[in-house]
């Protein structure tokens, strides 16, 4: 039975102050939400947990994801998928081709084809996949999105500010999606935000940095 | 893969360094021991102080130096401070920008062609003022360097322009604009008080480089300079030439003359500066508000559209010359267009073509590989480069070409290693390396890094980031650095003479050769085709992303 995401006491510094601390578990299928004003390192908790620390940060403690410790590993090869407030689509690759960047490689041409055709129409997007991503709606784009994360079977997911762009009845939807995604498929889910209707709309565990008890 | 990216910036370093570290020990070796083998002397030195053209040489090199860097920055702040934000600027942007590939010698050529005695501006009043002979005037090649001058100043207010627009947005100017204007300062005074000392400090290493390129320029000084005596650094090259082998230590001894002397008028310019800022300061906090400046404004801006026309007009000039048949003076046109001139020599210039066209393309490729290993190395290590990193990109523009390249010539000479076209490219790639890394290095690093962190959590690994997202996504910029770099190495003449040993012919040493003759069809021929090598490649690198992303709005600039 995997365990999720585990923190076991990560502490991120900077020039030996410490920035951020966090230690918890995020159970498969749970979400959980992290709350706090800007500036709080909200931002560099999930930089430490992708492996993409800026220079001057350093990260101690261990992150475990599903029994397999992935603190040393590069950010590459951690399995941890993430959305940002931007959907940072590939401008230069159309919606196929950025959903093919998330496809594990190998398998037949015909194969990885229907693989895309069977996400985008999972998400209502069946026939897009020669579009140009500048050229669909904020929502179409935040679910293509979603699906090349999914692609590439991540083990966690980690979402930063990913709704706070979309406009209100989009983000509902999209929000719903991604949970009940993520739900399905067992995936431990790390989110960011300032809205509290995102934490609500999650329905789990809180936790709120800048609080000395956490 | 990793440890070729490690080394990246070491071979840059020694690219960029190592030609010009040698050169200057191969000149101090033969100014202070000119007897292989024997006593260190300072004979050279004294040789130098008796030629009798030593005091106007060098105060030519001076005030044409000092005098194309003060005005061609006068112009630039004119036209930033009083046009900056309107329709009018980013018009003169956009004529003048282009200007900045177009080769020196070329620019040169054209500009003589206008000014000439039977040059097309005295052509055009030839009828009012009742010419029917060209008057007999020493244009260009006046003893005071005026024509070069001007020739320098249409050249550089293009590079400053561009170095000026580039520090814009980190002053911000808009801001500061809006600010002053609210505050009841008029456009120029409230720019030049608040914008100007931040971008000042960001264009300061551009403007040294145009004083040390102005002051020992060469093939420039050979079209539009004095002859008797030339430039310092045009009787340099003439010493490096003469067969009388005492001659050569001669130039070494100049050569380190000129080197003084860019270092002096630098430390000078410092202090200027200085002294500048000082009174300033005081200037702007005194509150005057210079609140009627139209009549200035529309001076700065007439003033600045010299060079363009200058440039626009010497290049159709020298496209008339190439396809002139009988043009006499003081007809405007000529009688009759043939295409003779340009089959004449056509077989030179494909061979000279042919040679621009691979050393371009070797010094680029070059620079390119160099400064893409560099910015993804900076990239993987997350450490930007530092402020004496930048200065150190500068250094092979700040040291006169003439001030090293006679001394590498004579080290090359000594290893039997002056061949071919290899000590060229690796010559030329001195100069196009900065420009491909500084052209390269805003971009690169403007790109948003969430798009490396979306890869690398989709399993990409670094090497797949660089070459399927950000190489693609940035195809641009990687492509107009290539350009700017192909223009740098095809405006080239110094290197490509000296470490060529005369022997590697491009369009731009074909072109220069003509200089002391009177074949204008000829110059017309070479300068033209000269200015289309460089051209072409920016030409290219607007219409290939345009193309290959024209189906990728998120692409378009």
């Amino acid at each position: 039975m995997p365990d999720g995401l585990v923190l076991r006491d990560l502490t991120v510094h900077l020039r030996g102050r410490v920035v951020v601390r966090m230690d918890r578990r995020v159970a498969p299928g749970e979400v959980l939400t992290v709350m706090g004003p800007s500036g709080i390192g909200k931002s560099t908790l999930l930089a430490a947990i992708t492996g993409t620390l800026a220079p001057g940060f350093a990260a101690s403690g261990r992150i475990v994801l599903n029994d397999r410790d992935v603190t040393a590993l590069p950010a590459h090869l951690r399995r941890i998928g993430i959305l940002f407030q931007d959907d940072l689509l590939f401008p230069h690759l159309d919606v196929a081709g950025n959903l093919g960047f998330g496809l594990a490689p190998g398998g037949t041409r015909k194969d990885r084809r229907r693989q895309i055709d069977a996400a985008l129409a999972e998400v209502g997007l069946t026939g897009f996949g020669g579009r140009d991503p500048a050229t669909l709606s904020g929502g179409q784009r935040a679910r293509v999105a979603l699906m090349r994360t999914l692609l590439s079977q991540p083990e966690a997911l980690l979402l930063d500010e990913a709704f706070s762009r979309l406009d209100a009845a989009r983000r509902d939807r999209t929000r719903r999606m991604v949970f009940d995604t993520a739900r399905l498929r067992g995936l431990p889910v790390l989110m960011v935000t300032h809205d509290p209707d995102d934490a609500a709309a999650a329905g789990g565990a809180v936790a709120t940095l800048g609080n000395p008890a956490d | 893969m990793n440890r070729l990216l490690m080394l990246a910036p070491v071979l840059t370093v020694a690219a960029l360094l190592g030609p010009v570290v040698a050169g200057l020990v191969g000149v101090l070796r033969p100014a202070l021991f000119p007897v292989t083998d024997g006593p260190a002397s300072l004979a050279a030195l004294h040789g130098l102080l008796e030629w009798p053209g030593l005091g106007p040489a060098v105060r030519l090199s001076v005030v044409t130096g000092l005098a194309a860097t003060l005005l061609s920055l006068a112009i630039v702040i004119g036209l930033v401070a009083g046009w900056s934000g309107t329709r009018a600027f980013r018009a003169a942007s956009r004529v003048l920008s282009p200007l900045l590939s177009m080769p020196h010698a070329a620019a040169a050529f054209g500009l003589a062609f206008l000014i000439a005695p039977s040059g097309w501006v005295v052509r055009a009043v030839a009828p009012l003022a009742g010419l029917d002979r060209p008057p007999d005037l020493p244009i260009p090649g006046d003893a005071g360097g005026l024509a070069l001058i001007a020739g320098l100043v249409a050249k550089e207010v293009p590079f400053l322009l561009l170095m000026t627009l580039a520090a814009l947005p980190q002053a911000n100017a808009e801001g500061a604009r809006t600010l002053s204007a609210t505050l009841g300062y008029g456009r120029m005074t409230g720019w030049i008080k608040t914008v100007l000392p931040q971008v000042y400090a960001q264009i300061r290493l551009p403007v040294y480089v145009v004083l040390a390129y102005s002051m020992s320029v060469v093939d420039v000084a050979m079209i539009l300079g004095p002859n008797t005596p030339p430039p310092l650094a045009v009787q340099i090259v003439r010493w490096m030439a003469d067969p009388a082998l005492g001659q050569r230590n001669l130039a070494a001894a100049g050569s380190l003359l000129q080197l003084a002397l860019v270092v002096g008028a630098i430390g000078a310019w410092r202090l200027v500066e200085l002294a500048v800022a000082a009174w300033g300061r005081g200037w702007a906090s005194g509150g005057r508000r210079g609140q009627r400046d139209g009549a200035l404004r529309f001076l700065a801006l007439g003033v600045a559209a010299l060079p363009a026309l200058a440039a626009g007009g010497g290049l159709a000039v020298l496209a008339l010359w190439s396809v002139a048949g009988y043009w006499a003076f003081p007809m405007l046109l000529p009688a009759d267009f043939t295409a003779t001139s340009w089959m004449r020599h056509a077989g030179g210039l494909a061979g000279a073509a042919g040679n621009t066209a691979l050393i371009a393309l070797a010094a680029t490729g070059v620079a390119l590989l160099l400064t893409l290993g560099c910015l993804e190395a900076e990239h993987r290590r997350r450490r930007p480069i530092t402020a004496a990193g930048l200065r150190l990109l500068y250094l092979p523009l700040l040291v006169p070409q003439i001030a090293f390249l006679p001394g590498l010539q004579v080290l090359l000479l000594h290893a039997g290693a002056d061949r071919g076209a290899v000590p060229v490219i690796a010559a030329h790639l001195v100069f196009v390396l900065p420009y491909v890394l500084l052209s390269l290095g805003d971009p690169w690093r403007a790109w948003d890094d969430r798009f490396a962190t979306v890869a690398a959590s989709l399993g990409a690994r670094p090497r797949s980031v660089l070459l399927r997202v950000r190489l693609p996504m940035l195809l641009r910029p990687v492509l107009t650095a290539a350009a700017v770099g192909m223009a740098v190495s095809v405006g080239q003449y110094l290197p490509t003479l000296l470490i060529g040993g005369g022997r590697v012919a491009t369009l731009t040493t074909e072109a220069v050769a003509l200089a002391s003759g009177a074949d204008r069809r000829a110059i017309g021929v070479f300068a033209l085709a000269q200015t289309a090598a460089a051209l072409v490649p920016f030409t290219l690198a607007i219409a290939l992303p345009a193309w290959f992303w024209r189906n990728r709005r998120g692409l378009h600039a």
